[in-house]
């Protein structure tokens, strides 16, 4: 397995994405890992919330539901989404290696959430496979 | 994978303990946790089943200071040994850095340490990776138990069991008194950090290779 390098170009890359696309509509956090359970980088209001561990578990939730698609014979489950009493969380699939966290409350309709996640997956793929 | 951020000038490395169930993994994480100060150290998570058994994993990241101006960070997992958790395991050691094999004095534990050495190469073999190439040490944990009658493997039958080909370093230690378990981390944290930088610069050699004027 490779060694994942960020330059400080790229973060502000990612950021101006995650800002532009998804704090914009009013989503609290966003944070994008790695498969190994790293923060590559998070936008948003990070207060409160311990980011190591979530993306710890964000990253072996994601391959246990991996997993569980696997057993019943699904492709892959390629967005999970756990709803609470005051914030919800979305997890999505971008590219083989990433996911990208998003926190929003009940205020931001899911629907828009979706449509925007789905619209910055392209875009951070390609910011993170190319390479300098 | 390990991650370097420029930005925040940050190494972050994934290092696992991989072991029979009950050798003390957990035993270990928790004595770092305590002999750590806060400083250096982040939130110990931990999922648990009833009782002491670890279900999914445990994790304790920690600060080990700064190497040519980065800051190392790493990553301590232990997975949960008992046999049926094998694809819990496997999600753990995704993007694995660098391993500890803690294994069981316990003579009666003897199987359980071959078998879980086994375990971990298949597992690695899934991900495309080898024992073999990467960083690796052993720790021959419960020596204290040779004071107390019970019947243990010398370390010359541990090393034949387990490290005989693999020729890895190896620590004795009493997790749980804390004998060995900071000359294990010193050693595996020394050769991850290593090896990642290694092959950072490695690819960026590679890759001003393939981008050069010839
Ligand atoms: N005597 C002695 N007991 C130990 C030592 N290390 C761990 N133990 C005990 O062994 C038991 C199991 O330790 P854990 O650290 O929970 O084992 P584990 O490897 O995390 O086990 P799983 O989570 O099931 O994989 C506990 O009761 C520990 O107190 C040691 O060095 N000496
Ligand atoms: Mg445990």
């Amino acid at each position: 397995m490779g060694t994942m390098v960020v330059t400080t170009e790229k973060v502000k890359e990612l950021q101006k994405v995650l800002n532009a696309q998804l704090l914009a509509i009013g989503v609290s956090l966003a944070i994008l890992i790695d498969e190994a359970g790293n923060v590559i980088v998070a936008a948003g209001n990070e207060n409160g919330v311990d980011t190591t561990s979530l993306a710890a578990l964000a990253a072996a939730n994601f391959g246990a539901t991996a997993q569980i698609a696997k057993l019943l014979g699904e492709e892959d489950f390629s967005i999970l989404y756990h709803k609470g009493k005051r914030d919800n969380i979305h997890f999505t699939k971008i590219g083989m290696d990433f996911i990208l966290v998003t926190i929003f409350t009940d205020e931001i309709p899911l629907g828009l959430v979706r449509l925007r996640v789905n619209q910055v997956a392209q875009e951070l793929l390609n910011l993170l496979s190319e390479n300098d | 994978m390990a991650l370097i951020d420029l930005n925040k000038r940050e190494i972050h490395c994934k290092i696992v303990y991989y072991g029979p169930g009950r050798c003390g993994k957990t035993t270990n994480l928790f004595y770092i946790y305590n002999a750590v100060s806060e400083k250096y150290r982040g939130k110990l998570l931990t999922i648990e089943t009833r009782g002491e058994r670890t279900l999914f994993f445990d994790l304790l990241p920690i600060n080990l200071g700064k190497i040519h101006g980065l800051d190392i960070r790493i990553q301590l997992y232990t997975v949960p040994g008992q046999s049926h958790y094998r694809a819990t395991r496997k999600l753990v050691l995704k993007g694995v850095d660098g391993i500890v094999f803690v294994a069981d004095s316990l003579r009666k534990r003897r199987e359980k340490n071959i078998e879980s050495l086994i375990d971990l190469k298949n597992n690695l073999k899934e991900y495309g990776l080898k024992l073999e190439e990467l960083p690796l040490v052993f720790q021959y944990n419960k020596r204290d138990l040779i004071n107390a009658n019970i019947p243990l493997l010398t370390i010359e039958e541990l090393e034949n069991d387990l490290n005989k080909d693999l020729k890895a370093p190896y620590f004795e230690a009493a997790a749980l008194k804390g004998i060995g378990v900071f000359e294990t981390l010193k050693e595996i944290s020394k050769r991850t950090v290593k090896y990642v930088a290694r092959k950072y610069i490695f690819n960026q050699a590679h890759k001003r290779a393939q981008g050069g004027v010839l």
